[in-house]
């Protein structure tokens, strides 16, 4: 029989087989990268092309829980949209009880714990996002999480979701130490940096798809305007063709 | 019956000396509005202290003063502040005063007839397209956009001041001034002697905290 109707039934070798679904929906959806620096965090998606009628301006990836929270996700919009509206709706609901900010962990066990649901009871099917959230904790500790449809969530310092994850995920690890000791030695955008270079490993159309938006220890989330964005992949990109003509005369002594 | 109450001071029936011992005024001016507050929080014979800020910002741009028992004044404007942020991350927008007002009083309303909150208001904030302005409430859930208000007590004597003194689109100089008068009237002849006050004033800027 199939088992993979009904979210609540286990298949025979012990899978939830519309939460596996759920995570293939995860991957068709655009890109997300997140990036933890020590005094940056940095939220970079991969905009589809607007249809050319189409205001692009409503198309929002990366939304401001709170203050000092934001999230970016891959997958779903429309599921995004309601976990984002419960997202909100506990953090101004943790600062009336609380009289206090809530840290990034709780708002992201939250999501999590809403996620988890949707696969246990109900007879709901599961949210088809990943999402990536980020903010500095009132202490000013950074913080990267990830929360899936299966409902989990857990602490990174660099990560992508959704298309290419994977591609993107080999690249941030090859590169994360290397951007970190630059940031050390006071390169603040060396994260934003690192973002924007990821997205480009796997966006085509460059700087005009994609969107950058970062957070410095208790400043509101800022968007790095598209001209900034324009200048960085150019930067990128010539930095890239410096490289490879580096290479080529290498080869040619062989 | 007024003068009854007043001398008995003390009952507990809504609408008693409770909520009239807190000083609230407020004025608008050309580009700001102005609210003041006293300080002293009190309940019956005993003042608790003399440093409570009875004004809340409920945003950047918009800040309430309340008046009555504490846990009433408390719970309400926490509520009402929480909500205020809700919409503006829900609609990443931020309420206007006159949105956020009619809010306020429809919560107001609508909890009369089932737990009433205790609290009397002014609301003031400062919107691009209106400029300032001022929204009298009371805890009945009536609700007045007024260029000058004042709450409890205080608004028997100062009222008479504002109605003799104030003009419309006066310099924020001309304003202190005339708070300075209402307080001086307060000093002179209200019963309850009240040293401190807390002012607060919106801008284009954004909400200050000035010297009265």
């Amino acid at each position: 029989m199939s088992y993979d109707r009904a979210i609540t039934v286990f298949s025979p070798d012990g899978h939830l087989f519309q939460v596996e679904y759920a995570m293939e929906a995860v991957k068709n959806g655009t890109t997300a990268v997140g990036v933890k620096g020590k005094k940056t965090i940095v939220l970079g998606v991969e905009k589809k092309s607007a249809a050319k009628l189409q205001d692009p301006r409503t198309v929002r990836k990366i939304m401001k829980l709170d203050k000092h929270i934001c999230l970016a996700f891959a997958g779903l919009v429309a599921d995004a949209r309601v976990l984002v509206n419960k997202a909100r709706l506990e953090c101004q609901s943790y600062r009336l009880t609380m009289e206090d900010s809530p840290t990034v962990e709780y708002v992201s066990r939250f999501i999590a714990r809403v996620q988890q649901r949707y696969t246990q009871r109900g007879g709901r099917r599961p949210f088809g996002i990943s999402n990536l959230i980020a903010g500095f904790d009132a202490d000013g500790t950074p913080n990267l999480w990830q929360t899936d449809p299966t409902g989990s969530h857990t602490s990174w310092k660099a990560l992508a979701i959704g298309r290419n994850a994977k591609t993107v995920r080999e690249f941030l690890e090859e590169n994360y130490e290397e951007s970190m000791a630059k940031e050390e030695k006071g390169d603040e955008d060396a994260a934003i940096k690192l973002a924007c270079k990821a997205l480009l490993e796997v966006v085509e159309s460059g700087a005009k798809n994609i969107e950058i938006a970062y957070m410095k220890p208790g400043d509101p989330l800022k968007m790095l305007p598209q001209e900034r964005v324009a200048e960085l992949c150019k930067a990128i990109e010539a930095e890239k063709e410096a490289e490879k003509k580096k290479k080529k005369p290498k080869k040619q002594n062989v | 019956a007024d003068r009854a109450q007043a001398l008995v001071g003390f009952g507990f029936r809504p609408g008693s000396a409770k909520e009239k011992m807190d000083i609230l005024l407020g004025l608008v001016g050309k580009d700001y509005v102005m609210t003041v507050a006293d300080r002293a929080q009190a309940r019956s014979i005993v003042v608790f202290k003399h440093d409570e800020d009875k004004i809340f910002e409920l945003d950047s741009k918009i800040i309430m003063a309340t008046a009555g028992p504490q846990g009433d004044r408390a719970n309400f404007a926490e509520y009402i502040q929480r909500n205020i942020q809700l919409y503006k991350y829900r609609n990443d927008l931020p309420l206007t005063t006159k949105g956020a007002a009619n809010f306020t009083r429809t919560e107001l309303a609508t909890f009369l007839r089932k737990s009433p909150y205790q609290v009397n208001l002014l609301m003031a904030g400062h919107d691009k397209k209106v400029g300032p302005s001022l929204y009298y409430m009371d805890y009945l859930g009536s609700m007045h956009k007024m260029d000058f208000g004042a709450h409890g007590y205080g608004s028997y004597f100062c009222l008479s001041i504002f109605d003799r003194y104030f003009k419309k689109d006066m310099s924020l100089e001309q304003g202190k001034e005339l708070m300075q008068k209402c307080i001086k009237e307060l000093q002179t002849r209200f019963l309850i002697n009240c040293p401190k006050f807390i002012c607060k004033i919106v801008t284009a800027e954004g909400t200050k905290v000035i010297d009265i």
